[in-house]
């Protein structure tokens, strides 16, 4: 039942970009950044910099006070941000900053729901699009709460993007399946980002699971730190996404304040740098 | 709004009360969450699963506990006549056993191996740990970093009663942080660990399932009402945290039109003081979405939780159970707020005139029955749930009065 999916007006970047990767033979690289994080200024250098660094994709986290989901590293960064003064307004203010400056790249928002119900759910779909967002990975909505954000962002034109998880099982899978667009998110641990890492062959079998019941791309997250562990995934799946490792480069280089030292962006793209070397000779 | 046919058939079955409540929890938990739903419901239907909760409620906890005449008090304030139901004097010390009693049978019904559960005052993280050694099981209880500083006897209590206590160090390390790093646990451990979640707030089906546990404060309320008096109580009031035993009191009581509900919230240094001052959710907050379910939450412009402040360590939650928020909207509880200072003043009555040091929490009710029974007539009858016993709040309140211990 994708009736939904297909209806999705959707500018197509996702999309685009996945059969664009198809074309190469070769597996994308999902990034990961919290806006705001350091500072707004750093991290749009940061942001801007990533297609070049080799980011296919990038995701970008909405910032909120209690990601009960995410890791040491990620809640860090959560909180630099707000500390920094960010907000879902200056969230989208970055990505329509990033628009004027590359018309494919997709951005993904990914955060939980309460910034988004406060903002309003409409208004913030509206503003989303007018940004340039791409799609919306929304932690704590699945699909027992889909007419909450799913069905109204698919409606209005933007790719839902769902998490599926080693707990997810068969009689689950067509729940998690549908009203899905874009890509599926494959968490490859029960646990938090940016903690354990799975094993490549557990991982290797989801992806061929998922990919029995759905025709979408399937990107794999969650433990991915290295640009082995990264081209261990491409080889596997159609894109790897790599967050906590990042925000971790960013943490280390911060001074004791807290404020970015002098070639933090450059550092953390060159990361990504590196990741993307092990995305793209994954399959060579 | 139109009034509803009974006030006691929520959540829907996809935990609804009205528009709150839910199950707003990553993909990993949900299929647990599910699972203790079914498990739930197919417990409710087995005779032997009531019979061994009301075993242990008697046999260990101590239940029926008394529905006591406040005499002195009655006589002091010179109106309505005042109860107090005595949960303090349940095994532990408040009535966060109740709730416990029934999840940890629930969780050996399962299966379950492993028990986590969150804290702040600590009362809950002492009743999981009680349950946890009377069953013999290995538990984890999560407690922020501030309020480990701040109950130091309570860790204690945990620490002798075999549990392991783990500080949470991110965010404001106080409650809603403890019960993000036990969400945090349960994600990562999801085989074996039941999360024995303290109050009647959280995903589906926690709020109906704690406040089932914790009805039994009402249920007896009712009966011995009936035999002291031969009628009903006029009027109900309990402090609400995330409000388990405001709901326990209230629930049985809920389509009796001529029992009127107040629940008092935590208004720390008063509400008009800004967002930061207090921890009333529904009196200075809005809707908002946390911790599974969609409640009145303290939060800013842009949906960031604020930290709520109260005297009392087991009121400053920043949010409510959900079925709070629903009885709030449609009228049918009466939500007030009382203030520290009101509070440690009722805190000072209640020892002097009763005899009984109640807990900071109940002191809010206390303090709320100060302002209203004086102006009520002498037979209207008063219930007070006196959650908890004031043992753990002797150093904070001394430090409040200039006192050093």
């Amino acid at each position: 039942m994708s009736a939904l999916n297909d209806k999705a007006v959707d500018n197509g970047r996702i999309a685009r970009r996945f059969a664009a990767l198809k074309a190469e033979g070769r597996a994308g690289l999902v990034t990961f950044i919290t806006a705001g994080d350091p500072d707004l200024e750093t991290c749009r250098a940061v942001l801007h910099g990533l297609p070049a660094a080799g980011a296919d994709l990038i995701e970008l986290g909405l910032p909120f006070s209690d990601p009960m989901a995410d890791g040491p590293a990620i809640q860090a960064a959560s909180l630099r941000a707000l500390h920094a003064g960010t907000t879902a307004r200056k969230t989208l203010d970055l990505v329509r900053g990033f628009r004027a400056t590359d018309a494919d790249t997709p951005i993904i928002l990914m955060g939980y729901y309460n910034p988004i119900h406060a903002y309003g759910v409409d208004r913030f779909l509206a503003d989303a699009i007018e940004a340039g967002v791409d799609g919306l990975i929304v932690v704590d909505l699945p699909p027992e709460e889909d007419e909450e954000l799913c069905i109204p962002a698919l409606k209005a034109g933007v790719n839902f993007i769902r998490l599926a998880t080693p707990t997810t099982d068969e009689k689950r899978l067509p729940a998690v399946l549908q009203n899905t667009s874009g890509f599926v998110y494959y968490v490859s641990i029960a646990g938090i980002t940016g903690t354990a890492s799975a094993d490549n062959a557990a991982v290797g079998a989801a992806v061929d699971r998922l990919k029995s019941r759905t025709d979408l791309p399937v990107a794999v997250g969650f433990g991915i730190k290295t640009p082995e562990q990264a081209a261990n995934i491409a080889r596997v799946a159609d894109a790897a996404v790599v967050g906590s490792a990042i925000v971790t480069r960013l943490a280390d280089g911060l001074d004791a304040d807290g404020k970015a030292r002098p070639g933090l962006a450059e550092d953390v793209l060159g990361f990504v740098r590196e990741l993307a070397g092990g995305v793209r000779g994954a399959r060579a | 709004m139109t009034r509803p046919n009974t006030f006691r058939s929520g959540p829907d079955e996809r935990g609804h009360f009205g528009i709150y409540g839910g199950r707003f929890v990553a993909e990993t938990l949900m299929p647990l969450i599910l699972e203790v739903e079914k498990a739930y419901r197919e417990a409710r239907a087995d005779p032997a699963f009531e019979g061994a909760i009301r075993e242990q409620l008697k046999q260990y906890v101590g239940r029926p506990n008394p529905l006591y005449y406040a005499e002195r008090l009655t006589e002091k304030l010179g109106g309505a006549k005042i109860y107090f139901k005595r949960e303090e004097l349940n095994h532990t010390g408040a009535h966060k056993i109740n709730n416990c009693i029934g999840q940890i049978l629930l969780a050996r019904r399962m299966g379950k191996k492993r028990i986590i559960a969150e804290t702040g005052a600590g009362q809950h993280g002492v009743a999981t740990a009680t349950v946890c050694a009377l069953f013999d099981m290995p538990c984890v209880i999560y407690m922020g970093e501030t309020d480990i500083a701040r109950q130091q006897p309570n860790v204690f209590r945990m620490k002798l009663l075999g549990a392991e206590v783990v500080p949470v160090t991110s965010g404001a390390r106080t409650l809603k942080d403890a019960m993000n790093e036990a969400l945090r646990d349960w994600v990562t451990n999801v085989a074996d660990t039941y999360y024995l979640i303290g109050t009647a707030a959280g995903p589906h089906p926690y709020p109906a399932m704690v406040r089932d546990f914790q009805s039994v404060i009402g249920d007896e309320v009712r009966v011995q009402m009936q035999e002291l008096e031969g009628r009903l109580p006029d009027s109900l009031v309990a402090c609400v945290g995330g409000g388990s035993n405001a709901i326990g009191l209230f629930h049985p009581f809920l389509d009796d039109p001529s029992v009127q509900m107040v629940a008092v919230e935590a208004a720390g240094h008063g509400i008009d003081k800004g967002p930061l001052a207090h921890a009333a959710s529904i009196t200075g907050g809005r809707p908002g979405v946390l911790h599974g379910n969609r409640t009145y939450l303290l939060q800013d412009e842009d949906g960031q939780i604020l930290e709520g402040h109260s005297i009392s360590a087991g009121l400053d939650y920043p949010g409510v159970g959900p079925e709070h928020s629903w009885l709030h909207d449609i009228g049918r509880v009466e939500y007030v707020s009382a203030t520290d200072q009101e509070t440690l003043d009722a805190f000072q009555l209640c020892a002097r005139t009763e005899g009984i040091i109640p807990a900071l929490e109940s002191a809010h009710a206390l303090a709320e029955i100060v302002k209203r029974a004086p102006k009520l007539p002498k037979d209207h009858l008063m219930v007070l749930c006196l959650s908890g016993r004031g043992d753990k709040d002797i150093f904070s309140v001394a430090q409040h009065l200039g006192v050093k211990l």
